[in-house]
């Protein structure tokens, strides 16, 4: 189990902030934070893994204290049993893929793993090849293989697939999720991907400004509890147009443009460029599966 | 006179391969310190680094020459232990060591600063030390930039000039280099044994200039 309870002074984009994190994650467990970019989320992960010191409080990893300000410790993040995998994969360059992964092994046991970490990750026929020769999707492979090659107790996912598209995103997830079942490693992920969140994680911790703000399984933190025959989407002002009689308004929610009637009265209200919610009441939904 | 060219020759490239070993030694610390250090006096060290590209050679020769010498306080108290500098050997490297400092530094100090943050990070969270990071990781990773320190710091050693000349005077065999002697036989009207000084230096430069690009150039293939 590992308990964290921690303050760190912060300066962001939007001005200082005093972050304050209390949580507790479970063996085993697959735990996302989830918010906007400047909540403090990279920065949890960082201290975590002791590449950044918080101002004070204390991280304790199944027994073991790895900070404590009041009995100054902060052990380095080489004392520290934990896989980190950065947003830029960070691979050595001059090291094969294999190569990679055995400058993490520090045993002959993990040295014997590497090529099962290697296969897990579907790379074997890569394995000789350098870094700067693979896909952004392979990269990040290697280094979810490297990350685990010294059985961390904990795993820590910082934005991992945020630099690939979305084919690639979604190979990955499966390796994550595959990984997770396999290795039952306790896993810690930052994302602010509602899909991502809700496919991986058993618990989502949602923050925002420097604060855990609630801590929920993913379905009950962005559904509505009941079933309802309300639809509402919120999306971005494409385009405001006058077809007479009405105004035809274009949004774009998610990936999907939707066009939308609004009377003359509405169409005041909104202007190009801000945000819209369009709701729909008594609709009956048709579900296709898609692929 | 042959003989005297062959060892003004071997004279010249020893003390640049010297100088080199030592500005590796000495450069590779220092450009991780300009890189990484968060002191508040660092700019006054690099611009120390730097001194030797604006200044000219005879400045820091004339200090040196009065350093070394044994009525100043420093040439005196190794006078006591039985070490001379002015015009000897070991001076010249000490003052090439200083004046080609900033040719070792920088290409070092460029590479270094384009590696990214998190390659240090993610061997640290592999549980690899500073030291191991560096050794197995990061300079193999800026070679490029070590080679190009090398190869500038060896060649401007090569063609030192003024330095040697304010320190070294003219001592065949100790501190008689290449560029001293074209100068020495230009004066004497020799204008032969120059050309032959001259055109082996160009020469062999060239050579080393043009094998260490194109090994540096294949090594890289690959990496980027």
């Amino acid at each position: 189990m590992i308990y964290i309870n921690i303050t760190k002074h912060l300066d962001t984009a939007e001005g200082p902030l005093n972050a304050h994190f209390e949580l507790t994650i479970n063996d085993g467990e697959f735990l996302t934070l989830f918010g906007p970019s400047g909540a403090g989320k990279t920065t949890l992960l960082r201290m975590i893994a002791g590449l950044e010191k918080p101002d004070s409080g204390k991280i304790e990893v199944d027994g073991e204290v790895w900070f404590d300000s009041a009995k100054k410790i902060n052990l380095p993040p080489q004392k520290r049993s934990i896989g980190f995998v950065f947003q830029d994969y960070a691979l050595f360059p001059t090291m094969s893929v294999r190569e990679n992964l055995l400058f993490a092994a520090e045993t002959t046991e993990q040295r014997h793993n590497v090529d099962e970490l290697i296969e897990l990750v579907e790379l074997t026929a890569l394995s000789d090849r350098l870094p700067s020769t693979l896909s952004g999707g392979q990269k990040q492979r290697v280094a979810l293989a490297r990350a685990l090659v010294r059985h961390p107790k904990i795993l820590l996912l910082d934005e991992p697939l945020s630099a690939l598209d979305s084919t690639m995103r979604h190979k990955l997830q499966d390796s994550l999720s595959l990984i997770h079942t396999r290795l039952g490693v306790t896993t810690l992920l930052v994302s602010h991907d509602i899909a991502e969140t809700v496919k991986l994680s058993d618990r989502l911790a949602a923050i925002e400004s420097g604060k855990i703000i609630r801590t929920c399984s993913p379905m009950e933190f962005f559904s509505p509890k009941t079933l309802s025959g309300k639809v509402q989407l919120i999306g971005d002002i494409l385009s405001i147009e006058y077809d007479q009689p009405v105004y035809v308004i274009t949004l774009l929610a998610g990936n999907s443009i939707i066009k939308a009637v609004a009377s003359a009265q509405e169409a005041s209200a909104l202007k190009v460029g801000g945000k819209a919610v369009l709701s729909s009441k008594a609709f009956n939904p048709i579900l296709i599966p898609l692929g | 006179m042959e003989s005297e060219f062959l060892a003004t020759m071997v004279l010249t490239f020893k003390l640049a391969a010297i100088t080199t070993l030592i500005l590796l030694l000495i450069g590779i610390p220092l450009a991780a310190f300009l890189v990484f250090s968060k002191m508040r006096f660092k700019s006054v060290i690099e611009t120390i680094v730097s001194m030797p590209l604006v200044l000219p050679p005879s400045v820091l020769g004339f200090y040196l020459l009065l350093a070394f010498s044994p009525a100043s306080a420093i040439g005196s108290f190794l006078n006591e232990h039985g070490i001379r500098l002015a015009f000897s050997f070991e001076g010249l490297v000490i003052g090439s060591v200083l004046f080609s400092l900033p040719f070792m530094v920088h290409p070092i100090q460029s590479a270094l600063s384009q590696v990214h943050r998190s390659i240090f990070e993610a061997s640290y969270t592999l549980g690899k030390s500073k030291l191991e990071t560096m050794i197995r990781v990061i300079l193999p990773s800026i070679r490029h930039g070590l080679i190009s320190g090398i190869v500038l710091a060896f060649a401007h050693t090569v063609g030192e000039f003024g330095v040697i000349l304010m320190i070294g005077g003219n001592i065949p065999g100790e501190t008689r280099v290449a560029s001293i002697a074209i100068y020495d036989e230009v004066e004497s009207l020799n204008y032969a044994m120059a050309h032959q000084y001259a055109l082996t230096l160009f020469a062999v430069t060239f050579a080393i200039l043009l094998l260490v690009y194109t090994l540096n150039k294949k090594s890289l293939r690959g990496i980027q």
